[in-house]
């Protein structure tokens, strides 16, 4: 398994991560590797099996259409970096 | 007074030997002295101790407790704790202050626990060597150039310097046991959903689970009763009835199947390893266990499947830390997806943004049906080779881990190499079982833990062989002679 610079920082964008010029070499070389460790599934067929999203036999639960939260913003606010008026705060998208 | 065991401070407290208050201050000491050498808090939370430590006496006095009012405890800092710093060993979290209390956390602080601190981690618990943290690594208090294990390294190495009596773990693929076997103590991972993962900062959700690290099985359980149950905010808990964990502890395990896989006693298995894991199973035969071989006949595919879901469910999980609503954020960024990419950039380490990329490739178009559905499907493989082998046994035993603890940096920068040392515990999460790791011996003085794998929901039943062989043996009472 190989994978190219260009694949490489098409990933990084997918993840929305920036990675140096200097570090694609390296990331090239260990994500190929743990490639190469990954396809080893594929020593056993598994044609007839059905994948197993979760390891118990759960179901979806449904509760009581209630309001069961109180408004927390300014607590949960008091983490972010950047807020007014009870907003967050991002670059402008629109121009 | 350090020495004691959870069960062995409650009858104190209860007894009236000791206050609370002087309990924590006497841990709190310790904590503080030897954090130093061994990095294995990253918040030691002082005076919220000791107010806590005096409500405990005063509930005692005024007889409004339970067994472990006043006892301590430590938190793995995955674990959300309203108004402390919660970093999950992250630069991303390093200032977040958690707005809530996991459910876990919750249930002991109502149950009287009193909390030391935060222990230190890998890095969003990626990592089996402590070593991804963004605060430093924890050190093993056995030899202090070896690393604790991990991702819960620092609970481990916290317990087994007995700065804290237990504390709190997560296990994804193996960290809770693989640090309990590297640090000579006792972790257990429950069942999957048996522990509310509420408040639990997600890392891969099909695998995680919280559960106790102690000096004791017996204490695993003490714990057991506190944390495990049903948790209405967590949509994976599991609605089974719970148990009095405590209640099989003294059972005779006479005629009990014992199964022990053959495909971990293989090549990858140190030899010293092996034998001290067969004098544990020598012991249990003495006890009355019958042991016969069963085979788990695509173990060595767990590896493979673990490194797709688990990157796949980081990678999603992880998608949330966008430099906005909390954690990092980059100076001055000039448009959004700078401001997403140079947070998340600068906030994750190098082994984050490693599983990261790989989560993402798997999950990226065209790829999605090689890798993440066939690592299901091998995942549904690996479940039903347990199945087989518990409709013949009622439990397994083997190894925790390939070796004893590795020197820091020895691995650090062979991820392959340190991927391929949970070979014997990432099954358990592929599977969902519950499985406990129990010191078992030494070699050149670090500790060596024996794995015991239950059916869904049988903790009860490997606690009670754990308690049955730490009544037999004393690897479990070893203390660290520096930390004596």
């Amino acid at each position: 398994m190989s994978l190219d610079k260009s694949e490489i920082q098409n990933i990084a964008l997918l993840a929305r991560l920036t990675i140096d010029e200097d570090d694609i070499a390296s990331h090239c070389k260990e994500l190929a590797d743990i490639i190469d460790l990954i396809e080893k599934m594929n020593s056993v067929d598994t044609a007839s099996i059905e994948p197993l999203a979760h390891p118990l036999d759960l179901f979806s639960r449904l509760r009581t259409d209630n309001v069961t939260e109180k408004n927390e913003r300014e607590n949960f606010q008091a983490n972010a970096t950047e807020t007014k008026d009870g907003y967050y705060l991002v670059p402008k998208v629109i121009e | 007074m350090h020495q004691s065991t959870l069960a062995e401070l409650s009858s104190a407290l209860e007894s009236k030997k000791i206050s609370s208050e002087e309990l924590i201050r006497g841990y709190i000491e310790r904590c503080k002295k030897h954090n130093v050498s061994l990095n294995c808090f990253i918040t030691i939370t002082e005076d919220e101790a000791i107010k806590k430590a005096k409500i405990a006496d005063k509930n005692r006095a005024r007889g409004n407790h339970t067994l472990l009012t006043g006892v301590p405890v430590a938190q793995k800092d995955i674990f959300c704790t309203n108004g402390v710093k919660t970093t999950c060993g992250s630069k991303m979290l390093s200032n977040f202050i958690a707005p809530y209390d996991a459910t876990l956390v919750k249930k002991m602080n109502e149950n009287g626990f009193v909390m030391l601190g935060k222990t230190n981690m890998d890095e969003f618990a990626m990592g089996s060597s402590n070593e991804t943290s963004f605060f430093g690594p924890a050190k093993n208090p056995w030899n202090n150039d070896n690393v604790p294990g991990g991702s819960s390294g620092g609970s481990a190495s916290a317990v087994a310097a007995r700065l804290c009596p237990a504390a709190t773990g997560t296990d994804t693929g193996g960290s809770i046991r693989q640090p309990a076997s590297f640090c000579g103590i006792t972790g257990l991972k429950p069942t999957y959903g048996r522990v509310s993962r509420y408040g639990m900062i997600a890392f891969a959700s099909s695998l995680d689970q919280g559960g106790p690290m102690a000096q004791t099985a017996e204490d695993v359980a003490l714990i057991m009763n506190v944390i495990a149950g049903y948790d209405g905010n967590d949509s994976t808990s599991a609605n089974n009835k719970i148990e009095d964990y405590t209640k099989n502890l003294n059972d005779s395990i006479k005629g009990l199947k014992i199964g022990l896989p053959q495909q971990y006693f293989d090549k990858n298995l140190n030899n010293d390893v092996a034998n001290l894991v067969e004098n544990g199973i020598k012991e249990l035969e003495k006890l009355g266990a019958k042991f016969i071989d069963v085979d788990l006949p695509h173990t060595e595919l767990s590896i493979p499947a673990y490194y797709v879901v688990a990157p796949a469910e980081c990678s999603s999980n992880l998608s949330r830390y966008d430099g906005i609503r909390f954690g990092h954020r980059c100076n001055e960024p000039k448009d959004l997806k700078d401001l997403y990419c140079r947070s998340r950039q600068e906030g994750f380490g190098k082994e984050v943004k490693r599983r990261i990329m790989i989560g993402t490739y798997v999950l990226s178009a065209g790829y999605y049906d090689a890798y993440y559905l066939k690592a299901q499907k091998v995942r549904q493989i690996i479940r039903n080779d347990f199945k087989e082998v518990f409709d013949k046994v009622d439990l397994l035993a083997g190894p925790t881990t390939t070796g004893t603890a590795f020197r820091l940096n020895e691995k650090l920068n062979d991820p392959i190499s340190m991927y391929l040392s949970d070979i014997y515990t990432v099954s358990a999460n592929l599977a969902g079982l519950p499985a406990i790791s129990i010191p078992s011996g030494f070699i050149n003085e670090l500790p060596v833990g024996m794995q015991l794998i239950g059916n869904h929901f049988q903790e009860s039943l490997i606690i009670n062989v754990a308690h049955q062989y730490q009544k037999a043996t004393d690897w479990h009472k070893k203390i660290p002679k520096k930390y004596e």
